[in-house]
């Protein structure tokens, strides 16, 4: 029998283990629907803030070359209202919502909008590393993270995953969210980062700073995702740099449950389809007839 | 081979195609190797960045062609000869010339399709043009430099047919001259001449334009339908734009909200 690539995280079954990360391509439910039979075990939407951001003027996304990207779109998205509007009518994918806000009733107040909707689960963007007063900047607070996660938690009837990335002290940020009752985690956003044009004399972000994604920063998730499932009883889906089965087999290894894929995604319609099938050939040659029993071994 | 940083070139020409029209000419290498359809991301350092079709430079090179508009739109309009400007691409599909074409261009939708017809000079293709008024139709005295028929359309009559461009674009597409259609304008322009196209089973492409962020299939804003324009497209083929939910009818705002047109 060939192995099975379901698995399970913080209550979310999966069929296959590699979801669309949030910020990518999500904002139709058509895009969803391709992504899911391309092979994504589930999509995570752009994070959905309680009205409509455009986001930054462009430029917004820059290739940095060696599979590397830097980007401060700004979180544009249609709004949770919105959004919501367009998933009642259903989705053959798994939908994982992330949201973005600064205070407890602002969650509380967009999950009430997904009342109608089918939802996986709800994720928690605690890192965003370019915006004000939203994401990374309430994943510092940590008294706030626990606050945010025991009212999510109370209004969301499905699990509750919180994104961290890297902070003052993500490891806080984990403990508080977990505190608060998160399900699962989700390590790492983008990394601030900044890129400059010599001939320009200037950022080429209009953001001037941004977050780095891609290729670069898959070491810095393994190690996040490494320490947290080392540190912390919650299970984990890692994110960062991964474009291969290699990355997502070395996430998991390192101890996620399930994992995410963000930029790889550009123009590459079957990274998912890529994925499974090197991940499928791996587990059986290393004799895993399953995903779990893969979690944590290089640990 | 595209390249997704910017390379930073000077306007080398400007010319002016109408009182709020300019084609900046450009030489970058990448570019000048662009197929007819392709776009690139075009910044104007300290105004923006923005996808802009290759057009044809007067000599065969590439060139940018822009209506001033918004503020990055209205910042290449004023970069001025010897203006640096960051390009990275090129991006996106290109059209696929057959026999006969007929193309269909409105406003700055003629870049591509110039290209088109820089790219193909035995090719017999004819050009139809169509605009509101004489002052804002351009690009029809180059093209019959290049040795192409040229139709105009003004809605008010000022020069050549008067009337909607789609009209005599009808016409055309069921008077049997033409085996393949190429359109590029607004785009219920194009929904029009697609249409019609498919009803006369003649093969239709359309260069599509949405919200651009990325230009490379990651950030999502230019969805239409489960198309994403920049890596699917810009340019559709008839039969697909026929089953797109969005096409003709809907784009989204830049927040992803979608706008009906």
């Amino acid at each position: 029998m060939p192995p099975s690539l379901q698995t399970e995280v913080g209550g979310i079954a999966l069929e296959r283990p590699a979801m669309l990360a949030s910020g990518i391509l999500g904002i139709s439910t058509d895009v969803f629907t391709r992504l899911h039979r391309a092979g994504a075990g589930a999509v995570v939407t752009k994070s959905l803030s309680s009205e409509p951001w455009e986001g930054y003027a462009n430029p917004t996304v820059v290739g940095l070359g060696g599979g590397g990207w830097l980007n401060a779109v700004g979180l544009s998205n249609p709004g949770a209202r919105e959004f919501a509007r367009m998933l009642e009518g259903g989705a053959e994918a798994p939908v994982i919502v992330s949201l973005v806000g600064s205070a407890a009733e602002e969650f509380e107040s967009m999950i009430a909008e997904f009342s109608g909707c089918r939802v996986a689960g709800y994720e928690i963007n605690l890192s965003c590393p370019h915006v004000a007063r939203v994401g990374l900047e309430v994943g510092d607070d940590h008294a706030l993270v626990s606050e945010l996660f025991g009212r999510i938690k109370k209004a969301a009837h499905v699990p509750v995953i919180a994104k961290v990335g890297l902070g003052s002290d993500y490891l806080g940020t984990v403990r508080a969210a977990v505190e608060g009752g998160a399900d699962a985690v989700t390590a790492i956003n983008t990394v601030r980062a900044m890129a400059i044009d010599a001939e320009a004399c200037r950022p080429v972000l209009s953001n001037r700073v941004g977050g780095l994604s891609g290729a670069p920063i898959k070491p810095i998730g393994l190690r996040c995702v490494y320490e947290i499932s080392s540190k912390h009883d919650v299970p984990v889906i890692g994110c960062g740099g991964i474009s291969t089965w290699e990355d997502a087999a070395e996430y998991i290894l390192a101890g996620a449950r399930a994992v995410q894929v963000g930029s790889a995604v550009a123009g590459r319609a079957d990274a998912f389809g890529e994925i499974n099938r090197g991940l499928s050939e791996y587990m059986e040659r290393k004799g895993h007839s399953r995903i779990s029993e893969m979690v944590g071994l290089a640990r | 081979m595209r390249a997704d940083r910017h390379s930073m070139v000077r306007v080398e020409r400007v010319i002016d195609e109408s009182p709020t029209v300019r084609t900046l000419e450009v030489s970058e290498p990448r570019l000048e190797a662009a197929l007819p359809g392709q776009f690139a991301m075009v910044w104007v350092p300290g105004k923006g960045e923005l996808p802009m079709s290759v057009a044809a430079g007067r000599d065969g090179g590439a060139a940018f062609t822009v209506r001033r508009h918004g503020p990055s739109s209205t910042g290449l309009y004023e970069a001025g000869e010897g203006g640096l400007i960051g390009v990275r691409g090129p991006y996106g599909n290109s059209f696929e010339l057959r026999e006969r074409p007929l193309l269909v261009g409105g406003g700055t939708g003629l870049a591509p399709l110039m290209r088109l017809l820089r790219s193909a000079p035995g090719s017999g293709a004819a050009l139809l043009v169509g605009a509101r008024t004489a002052g804002e139709v351009f690009f029809d005295g180059l093209a019959r430099e290049w040795g192409f028929e040229v139709t105009v359309c003004t809605e008010d009559g000022t020069r050549g047919r008067r009337g909607r461009v789609t009209e005599a674009a009808s016409e055309m597409i069921s008077g049997g001259r033409f085996d393949s259609v190429y359109t590029c304008g607004p785009e219920l322009m194009m929904a029009k001449v697609v249409s019609a196209a498919n009803s006369a089973g003649l093969f239709v492409q359309a260069s599509v334009e949405r919200v651009m962020k990325c230009g490379v299939g990651m950030c999502g804003s230019c969805c239409m339908g489960s198309e994403l324009v920049c890596t699917d497209g810009s340019v559709f083929d008839g039969a697909r734009l026929a089953a797109n939910p969005d096409f003709g009818v809907a784009h989204r705002s830049k927040s992803g909200v979608p706008v009906r047109y």
